[in-house]
């Protein structure tokens, strides 16, 4: 198969960029999205120009790594799938595809198609987890957890960090990647106790840090490559309200 | 001369570790603060360490190559973790577990870190489940097991196929609370490319920042490497991309044994090899094997026919397929372990009977889904089969799945003692990154467990009877010599790499290295193809360093020259590699040598002469490295060869 890529490139993140215009041939079907590059990649290698700089790491779809804006899409159309899941054979030969980086004020270029997802990190930091530390933990079997909840926390918990969600808002909110952790540990008995406290300085921090607020479009869902549900956020708001029905420190 | 000390602790088995602790040196709480613990990578060795340490008041400092701690490459395992709680009631135990593990490692590894292993293996379980890991549970609210390869009990836990991310984001959820109190300290898209050693212990390491391209120095007491295996010597292995060896391997240069490299282990279930532009290849989780079975058509014609694609697998009569594991394995069929279950599926394809491009078997669920319905099938491996059906076009619900062998784990590793350091004082390694507990082949679920025992178990108290007298030592300012050394050594290094301007780009060096590599030092071994091997490494790696062409510039972000650092690193491990497996003259789990083998094609052992681990020391470039043996004395268990008949 033969496409023509229209791909952005910026030498830095201070640096001013622009589309540029490549030529791929002979791409077969079962190729990924990301060996194409790579095969691209090399080719500028062999006439000695700077290849196109691009976050990968796993290459299975659950790291988190990739962070390609393809033809619209963050990780291409197809559904529930990263960008290294995605093959050629969902293109059409001869296609044109244009690819950016992620698109969001909290994510800076850095270079070519790598942004900085730190803010995401930042985030976690700020309560995405219990307090307990190493050995202190009583028997597994000690507390019981439905299985129901459990299956729903899962869901939640198979969130990988990409940050699609926030290139696909509008806003540029994180508000389901802060909702499928504060669902995760909400649903579970030993994330309870700290939940109130948890989403109040989760939410904060969001907002700190330059992400936008919901207004309800549900991009987010829709272009999910682990398909994480929205009811996630509906949970995350009522945890909200609760909270703030609450004052701060007091019980 | 090194003198390998294991410092294995005296008296009975169940009992070391326990004396250990209890007599142990500690670092008092007040010095904790006073001493820095260098900590690299940031899977769950690394994570779970800098969290556990963190949490004790440690000054921990923490650096990964990837933008965020929680994209190390444990993130992908899929199937479980093993404990031994014996939940299931089905006569699990620590010593069974210690016994399935040594006897799956064939035999090759220290007896008493293999215990400790199963002893501690249930207070992860614990600890992950109050972290808010979501396994998988019972309708009545227990916690679910599953059985895996080279074991009689349900013992490992898991949540749905992602186990190794759950496991992940619990450590990095710990490790994130420490960063937000300020007792940890994360240095992400960092590359370590140096060691710093000064009078004879390690203090430091040099990094560079892979968006900067700016050389960075810093001071540690202590360095705890947690930095995975070398599988991508392969160039095709189931690693992320950017998983490499120089962190050890520059510890190897600086001093630190490398035991036991040739123990490679390659995966029987991973998504076959469709092409040259592949970069990596995909596993299918091994707990498949639970409710699959391995076949190939009985008849060379029916296997013709269906490479040709005249003939659908699914046509093939149940009397004219040959389910091999469960004929030549009745006892432990499909589940048995995973070096066995790749050989013997490389047998079968090198007779004719592979189906594919030739180079494949099949897995296959039907059975399982006629037996239990679509649905529970579904929910335990719905996502396997989404990755499976967008990799290869089909989907296995309806037709059975085609695998294939491929590398997957590195048992070898840095050398460490009981204590996990390495043999540089205060240079610890955990981890795949060091060789001790899985022998000759690791068994499913196991990578986790010790990832984790290592980090929150075993590394944050044995570190302390090392630093219990180092907080006396000021920290270290990185202009002295020897950081500016390292640091030049570096320099030069990169600077080397850019100038030579060749005509080959760095991956299709690594592209023949990986053929090299899986030709010769792959499932099956001989001792002609491991001298070959050795010369023609030797020979790439001369080329490399005349040939190769890396683009751009020290600064800045520069994914060539990140590529030809850890290429220039796979090409001396590879050597090595060879070389130990040319001086093991037996066969044992991952390590086949055709020579040594019994009249069915089984590994053939030889206790006498090679009951010992290979630890490698550096003696120069293109220098023979000299060997030391570490002798195994089993003292609790007795020898046996493998059976799983």
């Amino acid at each position: 198969m033969d496409f023509t890529l229209k791909i952005w490139r910026q030498e830095h993140a201070r640096a001013k960029g622009k589309f540029v215009t490549f030529q791929v041939k002979n791409i077969s079907p079962d190729c990924s999205f990301l060996e194409m590059l790579d095969i691209l990649n090399e080719e500028l290698v062999d006439k000695i120009q700077l290849p196109v700089s691009f976050d990968h790491d796993c290459r299975e779809g659950i790291c988190g790594m990739c962070s390609l804006y393809i033809n619209g899409h963050p990780h291409g159309w197809d559904d529930g799938v990263t960008a290294c899941q995605l093959h050629m054979r969902k293109f059409k030969d001869g296609e044109t595809i244009v690819v950016e980086p992620w698109r969001s004020k909290a994510f800076p270029v850095i270079r070519d198609l790598m942004v900085d997802r730190s803010a995401l990190d930042t985030i976690i930091q700020e309560g995405g987890y219990v307090s307990v530390n190493t050995g202190q933990a009583p028997d597994a079997n000690a507390v019981l957890v439905s299985k129901e909840a459990a299956d729903l926390a899962m869901d939640a918990a198979a969130c990988i960090g990409c940050g699609a969600c926030v290139a696909a808002c509008k806003n540029a909110s994180a508000m389901l990647f802060i909702a499928a952790k504060v669902s995760q540990l909400a649903l579970l008995p030993q994330g309870r106790i700290e939940a109130k406290d948890r989403v109040r300085r989760m939410v904060r921090k969001m907002d700190e840090l330059g992400f936008g607020n919901c207004t309800n479009t549900y991009a987010c869902e829709a272009e999910c490559p682990k398909k994480i549900s929205r009811t996630h956020i509906a949970r995350l708001n009522r945890e909200f309200m609760c909270a703030k029905l609450i004052a701060e420190n007091t019980l | 001369m090194i003198q390998l000390n294991s410092k294995v602790p005296a008296g009975p088995l169940e009992k070391k570790w326990s004396q250990y602790k209890s007599n142990q040196k500690l670092v008092n709480p007040a010095n904790k603060a006073k001493v820095d613990i260098i900590v690299v990578g940031t899977g769950l060795g690394g994570s779970s360490a800098a969290a556990a340490l963190g949490e004790m008041g440690f000054n921990v400092k923490v650096f990964c190559i990837q933008d965020s701690p929680r994209r190390a490459h444990s993130i992908a395992a899929q199937g479980g973790i093993n404990a031994a709680k014996n939940y299931p009631n089905d006569g699990d135990s620590i010593y069974r577990l210690f016994n399935d593990t040594l006897k799956g490692g064939d035999y090759r590894s220290r007896e008493a870190n293999v215990y400790r292993l199963a002893e501690v293996s249930n207070a992860i379980i614990d600890h992950c489940v109050a972290q808010g890991v979501p396994f998988a549970r019972e309708y009545g609210g227990l916690l679910e097991n599953r059985s895996f390869g080279g074991a009689q009990v349900s013992r490992t836990f898991f949540a749905r196929g992602q186990t190794g991310q759950q496991l992940l984001l619990g450590a990095y959820s710990s490790l994130s609370r420490q960063v937000k109190k300020g007792t940890v300290k994360m240095y992400p898209r960092r590359e370590m490319l140096d060691l710093v050693v000064v009078e004879g212990r390690a203090r430091g390491i040099i990094t560079r920042n892979v968006i900067t391209g700016e050389l960075e120095r810093h001071f540690g007491h202590a360095v705890v490497l947690a930095t995975g295996g070398y599988g991508n010597a392969y160039f095709l292995s189931t690693m992320a991309m950017s998983a490499n060896v120089s962190a050890a391997w520059q510890a190897f240069r600086r001093g630190a044994c490398f035991a036991n490299p040739a123990f490679v282990q390659i995966h029987p279930t991973c998504i076959p090899v469709h092409g040259d532009y592949q970069s990596k290849l995909t596993l299918m989780s091994e707990s498949l094997r639970n409710d699959g079975r391995i076949w190939v058509p009985k008849n060379k014609d029916d296997a013709e026919k269906v490479r040709m694609g005249q003939l659908h697998p699914n046509e093939i009569k149940e009397e004219d397929r040959d389910y091999y594991l469960e004929r030549r394995y009745p006892a432990f069929g499909n589940l048995v372990p995973r070096d066995i279950a790749s050989r013997a599926a490389k047998e079968r394809c090198d007779a004719g009977f592979g189906v594919g491009t030739g180079q494949a078997v099949y897995l296959d669920l039907a059975d399982s889904i006629k037996r239990l319905g679509l649905n529970v099938i579904m929910e335990r491996y719905g996502n396997l089969f989404q990755m499976y059906e967008k990799i290869t076009g089909h989907d296995p619900a309806h037709t059975p799945m085609m695998i294939y062998p491929a590398i997957h784990y590195t048992m070898g590793g840095l050398w460490v003692d009981y204590e996990l350091m390495t043999s540089i004082p205060g240079l610890f390694a955990i981890g795949e990154a060091n060789f001790s507990d899985h022998g000759a082949n690791r068994l499913g679920a196991s990578a986790l467990m010790q990832g984790l025992a290592d980090g929150y178990f075993v590394l944050p108290y044995t570190i302390q009877n090392y630093l219990a007298d180092q907080f006396k030592v000021k920290r270290m300012p990185t202009d002295l010599p020897a950081f500016a050394d390292a640091e030049k050594n570096v320099r030069t290094r990169l600077e080397t790499l850019i100038g030579i301007n060749g005509k080959r780009s760095v991956d299709t060096f690594h592209k023949n290295l990986g053929h090299i590599m899986w030709e010769y030092v792959g499932m099956g071994r001989t001792e002609a193809g491991l001298k070959e091997a050795v010369s023609k490494i030797a020979a790439l790696r001369k080329e490399f360093w005349k040939d190769v062409r890396v683009t751009g510039s020290l600064e800045g972000v520069n994914n060539e020259l990140e590529k030809a650092t850890r290429v220039a690193d796979f090409l001396e491990i590879g050597e090595l590699i060879a070389r130990d497996a040319l001086n093991r003259n037996e066969s044992c789990g991952g390590h086949f040598r055709e020579e040594y083998q019994t009249p069915e094609g089984e590994c053939l052992r030889n206790d006498k002469d090679s009951t010992y681990t290979a630890a490698w020391q550096f003696t120069g470039d293109d220098k023979e490295p000299i060997l030391h043996k570490e002798p195994l004395n089993y003292e609790f268990v007795e020898v046996k060869q493998r059976d799983y008949k």
